[in-house]
């Protein structure tokens, strides 16, 4: 890897960073973005894809809820190819506390968030899956929202503005500095273990949960994080028209969101000392169950329903007294430190906030960047339309096989069948999806599509993707068997707290053909493992 | 209206249509016994159809699976094959080869070591028996023979090209081809109408013409499995007339062609041998008393009731349905009997998918007696003539070992054996027994 030179750095392909470097772009101003895996590796591909009408935080935080009021309307003008304008409802049944509901729409009125009194009849008429212990319920102008198209188009569209690029699997391991100025990022490229120096005018650290630790690298300590997993669990059915969330303090189980043809419930918060440690980050079938009973108070038919996945997602939240205990607690604001009391003057840190929030955190982040680049143009991206692409429009639940359909090209077969992700839009997706590159992983294909997602969860779907990428020329030698392996074990950690019924009778299937016919449980005696 | 209610007496009724139901059925006809048989489609159609008794232990390759049942004795005292003297599992797997060959399948007879045999994503695994129309991929790996590999445009799953790719370490300068299948142009195709149109002449003839021109220098052409369902061996036999060469079958992903030729040899052939089969059908209840059992079916048209003195319970686990998982528990689905198992789910799969000890889920189902009988939480059989066989049989991890056929067949044995003694008969000739009268199945032509 050779080395690179840019105006601006951005470490971390969230929404946050992918926001960063349009907000950038559409300044005049270019801009490296970087991610040590890849688009949304961290809490913006791990997390319940709401869009908040802000009524989630009305009773606890009337600023955050104004806040996500006015930038869930933002987006809904500019990206809404990204969103489902579905709705929501505020609920609570019998064992709830009625004088929390009761102070529900007051909350609202103060952040500005419209909110509509339902009778039980009312409300069960929208979302039949009400149960008949219903006690109270309100509308509020929840949508929701597709965190991977959104990352992709951000990224899309400065890189077609020619002003951003884009590097996966690239890590910062750290940072030169010369008189109060970082002049380069030291990088490595993860996949080829190769390092390279990145020099740089500007960095803007959008790391996340990782935040502090990047942060830290360049000598700042004042990035102090509470890590907070979230767990979620996806059925591949629309169990609701809009969003259900439970009218009580926040807790377990107590919000479900569609999305396409899918529904997440979720979530539960366990703070987490270290978001790398792989053991503690995995969902449990414990969480699971916790999620699920609380969930069918609300929604009864949940416990009949059959979930294909379970995930967890790090919550990046700036530590507090309070938050300390509880996650939930923890303020859902953002803060940009500037870092200019640390010594260095062209360094900043963006964290905390919500998806909801990405674009005002994003705003306030160029803001900053440019002042200091001597940049003086204003912020668009509350008003300039966020515009598709080919390679784009493969994330949403739901849109492959309305493609597909929609196209009905015989020659044209059907790679996933869960999703009904067609052989052209993988193809299209390794030609030209932003971070497309030679001998592209399951993994990031399937970040940027259906593919694993659905019932089966790659398990069958990875093999015959697996197969069209040797036909086309993309993998050679053993590397796909390989690449089969990664991305089945990947996909199988979520699957594996919700393996019982048919969906435990389906890997017992998949397991044998893994196995059987594939061998991939010997391929490390077979051949040695790619190192990539 | 009522609904039609027929009764069934039965010595012995076997309840699944697996390979251990087959092998089941088969071998207590050749006792002599009356037979039984029920269940609906399973796992059978997804075999890749080779017969593996022990292809991996300690998860590596073996090449002797006789020595390393051997050694699975003393590892795993509890394994089903520790109830089996190696002779018996030689005995069983010699009667059902043999009989599959009478039908008129062709199986390799099994040997003293496993063989290499092709799979379709250009790996190999080790197998003791082989349908005819694949052994010649095995021989021909084995000597590196200059071949050819075709795939099907259309056709999901098979890749000559990701074949090629993963064998080029062990098998180099493999030849690939992409060819349209006569007649299934430009849409999606499956192997099994694939297989059905070999079966006739002009699809033949039209398929030697596209392949004829790829052939160049080859001695050996690999294919997908799709030379006929009933009589692959004829089928093959006369392409390689044709074209000159030697062809072989490698498995496809399922459902595969292999394990519906099994599955419709046996519902040809099992009528004609005396068995009562009912190959649609679940039971779906079952009643124990100290004479016997009874067995509840339900049909699209009537009820059927089956009493018999014994049964063999071959079901199969999850996918089959022999074991249902709910959110608190494992549980057998016919007669309810105890599956031991640890403490929540939390247990049943290991955190790392491909984690070489497999997972402990694979390895609850029924624990049994040295009679192949159900034991209940005491130790005791749940009933004298309830015997247990194939992959709902506790203590063993049938796919990561390699093992599920051997595993079913002589499992099929040793219960049909049992419960044979029980009821009075004796081994008689192992040979195929054709019923007075039975009419020859029927088959598709072979033009
Ligand atoms: C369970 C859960 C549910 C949630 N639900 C919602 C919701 O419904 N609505 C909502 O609005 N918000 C929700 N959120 C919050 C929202 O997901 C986050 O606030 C938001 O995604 C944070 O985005 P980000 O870009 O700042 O951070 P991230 O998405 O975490 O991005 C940080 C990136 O930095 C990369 N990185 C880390 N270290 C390095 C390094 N050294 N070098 C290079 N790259 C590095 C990581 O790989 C990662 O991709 C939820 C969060 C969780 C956890
Ligand atoms: C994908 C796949 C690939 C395989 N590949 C190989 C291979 O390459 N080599 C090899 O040796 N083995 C292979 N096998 C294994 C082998 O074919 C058998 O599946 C295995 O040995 C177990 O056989 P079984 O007869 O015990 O159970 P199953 O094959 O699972 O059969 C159980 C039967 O019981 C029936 N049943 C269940 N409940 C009831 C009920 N209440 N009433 C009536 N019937 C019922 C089911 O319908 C089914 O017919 C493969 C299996 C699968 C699934």
């Amino acid at each position: 890897m050779s080395d690179h030179e840019t105006d601006v750095l951005i470490i971390g392909a969230g929404a946050t960073g992918a926001g960063v470097m349009r907000d950038l772009a559409l300044r005049g101003i270019a801009s490296l973005l970087i991610d040590r895996r890849d688009l949304n590796a961290g809490a913006s591909g791990g997390n319940h894809g709401l869009l908040h009408s802000g009524g989630r935080y009305a009773a606890t935080d009337t600023a955050t809820a104004a806040e996500c009021r006015i930038e869930g309307e933002i987006l809904k003008r500019v990206a809404p190819q990204c969103i489902d304008d579905c709705g929501g409802l505020f609920v609570a049944v019998e064992g709830d506390d009625p004088d929390f509901a009761a102070r529900f729409p007051a909350a609202c009125a103060a952040a500005g968030i419209a909110c509509e009194a339902l009778t039980p009849d009312e409300a069960r008429a929208r979302e039949p899956a009400l149960p008949q212990t219903l006690i109270a319920a309100y509308a509020v102008p929840d949508a929701t929202i597709d965190p991977f198209r959104l990352v992709l188009e951000n990224v899309a569209h400065a890189e077609a503005l020619g002003l951003g690029r884009y590097l996966p699997h690239t890590a910062v391991e750290g940072f030169e500095t010369d008189a109060g100025r970082i002049v380069a990022a030291q990088a490595r490229d993860l996949r080829t273990g190769a390092p390279f120096r990145i020099a740089v005018r500007e960095v803007v650290n959008a790391g996340g949960t990782w935040a502090g630790r990047i942060a830290a690298l360049a000598g700042c300590d004042e990035v102090r994080l509470l890590g907070s997993k979230g767990t979620l669990i996806i059925a591949n059915t629309r169990i609701a028209k809009g969003v259900i969330n439970r009218l009580r303090p926040p807790g377990d189980g107590d919000i479900l969101v569609p999305g396409g043809t899918v529904s997440i419930l979720g979530t539960s918060s366990v703070t987490l000392r270290d978001p790398d440690d792989a053991a503690a980050r995995a969902p449990t079938a414990a969480e699971v169950d916790r999620i699920l009973d609380e969930g069918s108070a609300m929604l009864p038919v949940l416990a009949e329903t059959r979930f294909v996945r379970a995930f967890s997602g790090v919550r990046p939240l700036l530590l507090s007294d309070a938050a300390e205990e509880d996650g939930r607690k923890a303020s859902r604001g953002f803060t940009l430190y500037d870092h200019e009391g640390q010594g260095l003057a062209n360094f900043c840190t963006i964290v905390g906030g919500k998806l909801t929030t990405f674009r005002l955190m994003a705003e306030k982040t160029a803001d900053l960047v440019a002042a200091r680049l001597g940049v003086v143009a204003p912020c668009r991206t509350a008003t300039e339309p966020l515009p598709s692409g080919p390679g784009l429009g493969w994330t949403a639940p739901g849109a492959s096989a309305r493609d597909w359909m929609a196209r009905a090209d015989a020659t044209d077969t059907i790679l996933c069948e869960c999703e009904m992700v067609a052989r052209s839009a993988v193809d299209e997706i390794v030609a030209r999806a932003p971070g497309h590159e030679d001998h592209m992983s399951l993994d990031a294909i399937a970040r940027r599509s259906r593919i694993g997602k659905g019932a089966c969860q790659g398990a069958f779907c990875s093999m015959r993707v697996t197969s069209h990428l040797y036909d086309a020329g993309v993998y050679e030698g053993a590397e796909g068997l390989g690449e089969m392996r990664r991305f089945i074990d990947g996909r199988y950690r979520g699957v594996r707290p919700v393996l019982w019924g048919a969906g435990l009778a389906q890997t017992e299937l998949a397991e044998i053909l893994h196995v059987g016919l594939a061998g991939l449980d010997l391929l490390n005696d077979d051949a040695p493992e790619d190192p990539r | 209206m009522r609904r039609p209610h027929r009764r069934i007496e039965t010595q012995l009724t076997v309840v699944g249509t697996g390979i251990a139901g087959f092998a089941a059925a088969l071998f207590a006809r050749a006792r002599g016994l009356d037979v039984a048989q029920v269940g609906h489609s399973g796992a059978l159609a997804y075999t890749t159809g080779y017969l593996d008794l022990l292809g991996v232990a300690d998860g590596r390759k073996i090449a002797d699976p006789w020595a390393g049942l051997d050694a699975l004795r003393m590892t795993e005292p509890g394994h089903p094959f520790g109830r089996l003297a190696n002779a018996d599992i030689r005995a069983a797997l010699d009667a059902f080869i043999g009989e599959v060959n009478a039908m008129g399948l062709g199986y390799t007879p099994a040997g003293a070591a496993n063989l290499t045999a092709l799979l379709p994503y250009g790996v190999t695994k080790p197998t003791l028996s082989l349908p005819e129309t694949m052994w010649p991929g095995a021989a021909a790996l084995a000597e590196r023979a200059p071949a050819l590999i075709v795939d099907f445009a259309g056709l999901q799953g098979f890749s000559a090209a990701e074949f090629a790719a993963n064998m080029a370490a062990v098998w180099p300068g493999l030849a690939t081809a992409r060819l349209a299948f006569p007649g299934m142009e430009s849409l999606q195709v499956f192997p099994e109408p694939m297989a059905r149109a070999l079966e006739t002449r002009e699809t033949r003839a039209a398929f030697v013409a596209r392949l004829r021109p790829h052939l160049g220098a080859v001695t050996h052409v690999g294919l997908p499995a799709i030379l006929g369902v009933h009589r692959p061996d004829t089928v093959r036999a006369a392409l390689e007339a044709e074209l000159g060469v030697t062809l072989f079958e490698i498995p496809t992903i399922p459902p595969g062609v292999p394990g519906i030729r099994l599955r419709e040899l046996f519902e040809r052939h099992l009528p004609g041998r005396g068995v009562a089969l009912e190959p649609n059908l679940k039971a779906a209840e079952a009643r124990l008393d100290p004479s016997g059992i009874t067995l509840a079916l339900h049909g699209p048209m009537e009820d059927l009731d089956i009493r018999a003195e014994a049964v063999v319970l071959a079901t199969g686990r999850f996918l089959s349905g022999g074991l249902r998982a709910e959110r608190s528990g494992i549980r057998e689905t016919l007669f309810g009997l105890p599956v031991a198992q640890p403490d929540g789910r939390e247990a049943w799969f290991r955190p790392a998918y491909f984690d070489p000890r497999g997972h402990p889920v694979n390895r609850l189902g029924l624990t049994v007696d040295d009679r192949f009988r159900p034991l209940d939480a005491a130790g005791a059989p749940v009933h004298p003539r309830l015997h247990a066989a194939g992959a709902v049989l506790a203590g063993q991890d049938w796919a990561r070992s390699r093992s599920g056929a051997g595993l079913a067949i002589a499992s099929a044995w040793a219960a049909v054996n049992a419960a044979g003694a029980e009821l009075g008969s004796s081994p008689g000739d192992p040979g195929p027994t054709t019923a007075p009268g039975a009419a020859p199945a029927q088959e598709p032509g072979t033009a």
